[in-house]
């Protein structure tokens, strides 16, 4: 709050259109790839995804009157994204988690995890949340990454998607229900 | 609270979205329903194994110069900002090395019938419970049950509800004077809480007894608020309080000290 408090007042004092734009929007590019990045499958689709984003939100800017920047550019993004999946172009049926392995390598570089035996347990119960976040449809999968790893509101998330906050709170719940169900699933087929 | 109206709203719940007038009728049922309690667990758990396992993907620094050259931005502007974006990512993970805490937390929910239930959720579920036990002491308005600025009262009101005496310290000489006294249950136990105030900012420092002689003070920050904890003369202390941690620590400090200081009187 006091950050968006901070980033209004920044914003108001730029001369410019672009000084604004840089200013307000992006700083939020984080936050942008991510969900755009959880919502496709692989990298390159989420950076199209987001460069995409970007140039309509630079064209749209005029109506951006200095409220929360990221609640505006993640719903900018969300679109773009929906757009591209009914026509298709989203490389949505190609299945596959060779990022996600490889990712792995990076997560589990800590300093604490010197425990060889360990490291592979717990990149291995990493690659398992990762992947039941993936089998998650997609209406539940957003929701689950803009509550808990965007730390978004249940209102801020109401506006993103223009859905009723009762409806954030259900499709939450539903959707870590869901996700508990499929990792045991998971597991027991592991066995 | 009904219980059909209780199960749909514990997500919010989970994730402190409630009015505090609603919280305070869903713990109410909360407390009398197994089903409920379930739920929340499951809620709970599975909201931390989330915030601390699921990745967070971010862009290359060529793509975010390319995006800005694009957009004919100012390439040196361009910068994102880097926000903690988990809740317990720092101070929890690096003071605590707890991943494998984590870890333990998300055997028990994937294989939570076989072997691995007994593995240590312990750190994990007792820092979340202490606070919760903090925050729910602020909303229902309900940190002290005995009230009185004076140790010499404090002390006496918990002779008789517990087995142990907990040390009480009289700080108001440093701004942090005591607000009364109340019993909490954590871990199934009944414990000593004495309460301070700095600047309006409650404490709760919870006492009970420990198996440890002494232990170094030790951080963690958990959903925003701080707590410290260290061990004296084998009793467990535990501070938390949304004061700034140096703050904290100093009151943290005084307490020990005089703990100390009152043992060679």
């Amino acid at each position: 709050l006091v950050l968006h408090e901070d980033t209004r007042k920044i914003y108001m004092n730029e001369p410019t259109k672009k000084l604004r734009f840089q200013t307000a929007i992006m700083p939020h590019i984080d936050s942008a790839f991510n969900l755009a990045r959880w919502l496709t499958r692989g990298h390159q689709d989420a950076e199209d995804i987001v460069q995409e984003s970007y140039l309509s939100a630079y064209n749209y800017f005029d109506g951006f009157r200095g409220e929360d920047g990221r609640v505006w550019l993640l719903g900018i993004v969300r679109n773009t994204f929906y757009t591209w999946y009914q026509k298709g172009k989203v490389n949505n049926q190609h299945t596959q988690y060779e990022e996600e392995l490889h990712s792995l390598n990076e997560v589990a570089d800590e300093p604490n995890s010197s425990n060889p035996e360990r490291i592979l347990i717990q990149k291995d119960s990493q690659r398992l949340l990762q992947q039941a976040m993936r089998e998650l449809p997609i209406e539940f999968r957003e929701v689950m990454v803009m509550r808990e790893l965007e730390n978004l509101s249940y209102k801020q998330i109401a506006e993103i998607i223009q859905i009723p906050i009762g409806t954030v709170m259900s499709r939450i719940g539903r959707g870590r229900k869901q996700l508990a169900a499929i990792l045991t699933e998971k597991n027991g087929s592991a066995k | 609270m009904n219980h059909q109206e209780a199960i749909i709203l514990l997500p919010a719940y989970v994730d402190k979205e409630l009015s505090l007038s609603e919280s305070v009728d869903l713990e109410m049922h909360l407390n009398s329903c197994d089903e409920c309690k379930r739920e929340y667990d499951e809620q709970l758990q599975m909201s931390i194994l989330i915030k601390n396992m699921a990745r967070n993907y971010e862009p290359t620094q060529e793509f975010i110069q390319n995006l800005g050259m694009k957009l004919s931005l100012e390439p040196n502007k361009v910068q994102p900002i880097k926000l903690p974006k988990r809740f317990m990512e720092l101070n929890w993970f690096n003071t605590w090395g707890n991943k494998g805490l984590v870890f333990a937390s998300f055997l028990a929910i994937v294989w939570s019938t076989s072997l691995f239930l007994t593995l240590p959720t312990a750190q994990e579920k007792f820092t979340e419970e202490l606070v919760a036990s903090h925050v729910r002491s602020l909303e229902v308005d309900h940190l002290s049950d005995v009230i009185s600025t004076d140790q010499h009262t404090v002390k006496p009101w918990f002779i008789g509800k517990l087995d142990y005496s907990p040390p009480i310290v009289d700080l108001a000489s440093i701004d942090y004077p005591i607000e009364g006294g109340r019993l909490d249950y954590i871990n199934s136990k009944a414990v000593a809480v004495v309460v301070y105030r700095h600047n309006k900012h409650p404490i709760n420092l919870y006492i009970w007894p420990s198996n440890n002689k002494e232990s170094d003070m030790q951080e963690v920050t958990k959903n925003g608020y701080k707590l410290v904890h260290w061990v004296t003369d084998y009793m467990s202390y535990w501070a938390i309080s949304d004061l700034d941690s140096e703050k904290l620590l100093a009151f943290s400090r005084s307490i020990e000290v005089r703990v100390k200081e009152s043992q060679k009187s």
